[in-house]
């Protein structure tokens, strides 16, 4: 069963190979029919999500005189790049950096350590691993920011308040459960005769972990890698609640303060907003279906 | 949660596994018992001890810099006593059922728009699931820029009606939260309406047409009640969410204009970090933990006897 629902899921994010599939074609005639209320609804919501996008765009590219003196959705008389070479030199490249770092730095030991527990969860017995397992469960219900106050806390005790590192642990932690979750799911799905005979070649569970387990897991690991660096490069709470020196801004935050700042400037403070979203929507370009499903991840597998 | 779902389809294979597997000796469950400890570590450490210390603060008195005393349960009368608390809670649940109301039907028809494979749909899709990609800050910094009576929509589209203060008037301020919400998560959960219109057998459709069966049936009898488990996942994920719009808001009108937009995750942010009251803040951090509960138990058990368990597990 669960190798239909994959396949379904993975032929069908939408684009021109959707087309291609044949057997396709007649759910594609079925969904014509119900255009009227769908295609409305479609059409409209199309319009409700360009408009402020197009506006962010086209107001970050006028100048102070454009942005008062002409019709705020027209295209801007002549664009100009200002703006962008302005919230550059206020220190952007700087918060992109610590934007890179704290991403970096939470997702890759959040892969790693979930899925070296979502290995040892799937091929291992026993009432330890049990109760790991139904711990991280429990772990889904657990809201990041119900617990702030505590972790705001134990970050002052721990020295590292107004740090980087600050804003990792929690969001390692955080993460933790979903990840082990998903990929365990995945660890499954790898047939046990494969298992089997890296145990008759004499391997341990670390060299089945690595040599096995891993490649055969990679787009889970894509999958759950994109959905927590989404979540991480656009927290917002962690970095307001653990840091406060201007140095250690991380994108969301450094949006907040700039629009504080600037407010006289919204052309300034728009192309602030487009060039945080930037290195999203050249991942979006390269990878839709990957960030797609990673969004998803565990939600509709 | 709910993403137990997917886990919950595979106990034969789980089963099965188990059987065949004969190498489980007490050294090599030790071995692997090892790999689990650094996640245990950091999930233990900054998960679970900040859970159970929300718990513990709710009975102490801390401004945020200074000592740490105890209260005993002065917190909790305190909050239990202050209006503040019910506005937060009457305002917690009016926005999530208006985002419920709002995004489910919004989001279930642009699933099934989009589950369609004309390639125009396929093109509109790419465009709906760009608000994925901004963070909450980028979102409701564009609407504010938006929504300016002079410089923004208003003027732009030239509708006059556009041109209020939004931010200003409570009622107003709360409508735009609603609607802001809805156009940065109805993406989200178009997505998941879209994977569960598409796991839909395609042979039920043929049938309902050969009973000659239309399309408004079809959908009422096919494709929502195939839909039920994505309806239950996407409005816990939707409900349950809804406890944590706190950026949004944050940023969108700071909880103003008054306490109109002041959710519970703005309360307890701001007489934490702002007013200094970290004993009073934990006290309506623990509520919303035991709301949070409360909310993904009950819209488990909606789902039905046969899946509950198996959800449950996932809680």
């Amino acid at each position: 069963m669960s190798t239909v629902l994959k396949s379904s899921t993975e032929e069908v994010p939408a684009g021109p190979r959707a087309n291609a599939a044949a057997p396709k074609r007649g759910l594609g005639s079925r969904m014509r029919k119900l255009n009227v209320p769908a295609g409305l609804a479609g059409w409209i919501w199309l319009a409700i999500i360009i408009i402020p996008v197009y506006y962010v765009v086209i107001t970050s590219l006028k100048t102070q005189e454009g942005y008062f003196g002409q019709n705020p959705l027209a295209l801007p008389t002549s664009p100009t790049l200002e703006n962008y070479q302005m919230v550059l030199e206020a220190d952007f490249a700087q918060y992109f950096m610590n934007s890179t770092i704290v991403t970096l730095g939470a997702v890759i030991p959040t892969v790693l350590i979930s899925f070296m527990a979502a290995f040892a969860i799937v091929r291992g017995k026993g009432r330890f691993l049990k109760l790991v397992n139904g711990m991280f469960l429990m772990g889904l219900a657990i809201p990041l920011q119900a617990t702030i106050i505590p972790i705001y806390l134990m970050i002052i005790r721990l020295n590292l308040y107004d740090s980087l590192l600050a804003l990792m642990l929690p969001s390692i932690a955080f993460a933790i459960p979903l990840t082990v979750l998903i990929l365990s799911n995945f660890i499954r799905d790898v047939p046990n005769e494969l298992f089997e005979s890296m145990r008759l070649d004499g391997c341990s569970e670390w060299q089945t972990m690595w040599r096995l387990a891993l490649p055969l897991t990679r787009p889970a690991i894509v999958t759950v890698a994109i959905y927590n660096g989404l979540h991480v490069w656009n927290g917002f709470l962690l970095p307001l609640v653990l840091t406060q020196s201007p140095g250690l801004r991380v994108l969301p935050l450094a949006l907040w303060t700039f629009q504080g700042e600037y407010s006289v400037n919204i052309p300034a403070v728009l192309a602030s907003v487009v060039l945080s979203t930037l290195p999203i929507l050249v991942l979006y370009v390269i990878g839709r279906r990957q960030l797609l499903a990673g969004l998803t991840a565990g939600f509709s597998k | 949660m709910s993403n137990a779902v997917s886990t919950a389809r595979k106990p034969a294979v789980r089963a099965a596994r188990s059987k065949g597997d004969p190498g489980h000796s007490g050294q090599r469950n030790a071995t692997l018992a090892w790999l689990t400890v650094p996640a245990l570590f950091f999930f233990l450490t900054f998960a679970v001890v900040p859970l159970a210390g929300v718990l513990i603060l709710s009975f102490a008195s801390w401004d945020g810099i200074g000592a740490i005393g105890s209260a005993g349960l002065g917190n909790w009368f305190s909050v239990l006593a202050d209006p503040g608390l019910y506005n937060a809670l009457g305002l917690t649940f009016l926005i999530m059922i208006a985002s419920w109301l709002v995004q489910t039907p919004i989001s279930l028809l642009l699933g099934v728009f989009t589950a369609g494979s004309q390639r125009y749909r396929a093109a509109l899709a790419v465009l709906y699931f760009l608000p994925l990609l901004l963070s909450s800050a980028a979102v409701a910094i564009a609407f504010k820029a938006l929504l300016d009576p002079n410089f923004g929509l208003a003027t732009g589209l030239g509708l006059p009606f556009l041109a209020q203060d939004w931010l200003g008037v409570p009622h107003l301020a709360l409508g735009l939260v609603i609607f802001v919400i809805a156009w940065q998560f109805v993406p989200f959960h178009t997505l998941i309406y879209q994977g569960g219109v598409r796991q839909i057998p395609r042979s039920l459709y043929e049938a309902a047409e050969i009973d000659g069966a239309g399309t408004i049936k079809q959908f009422f009898h096919i494709t929502l009640p195939q839909l039920k488990y994505t309806i239950i996942t996407s409005s816990t994920l939707m409900v349950v969410g809804s406890l944590t719009y706190f950026d949004l808001i944050f940023v969108l009108t700071g909880g103003g204009p008054g306490n109109s937009t002041r959710i519970l995750a703005l309360d307890m942010y701001l007489r934490g970090f702002r007013a200094n009251l970290m004993g009073p803040a934990s006290v309506i951090a623990v509520i919303l933990v035991l709301i949070g509960l409360a909310l993904a138990l009950f819209l488990q058990r909606l789902g039905g006897k046969d899946k509950q368990g198996s959800q449950l597990e996932g809680m």
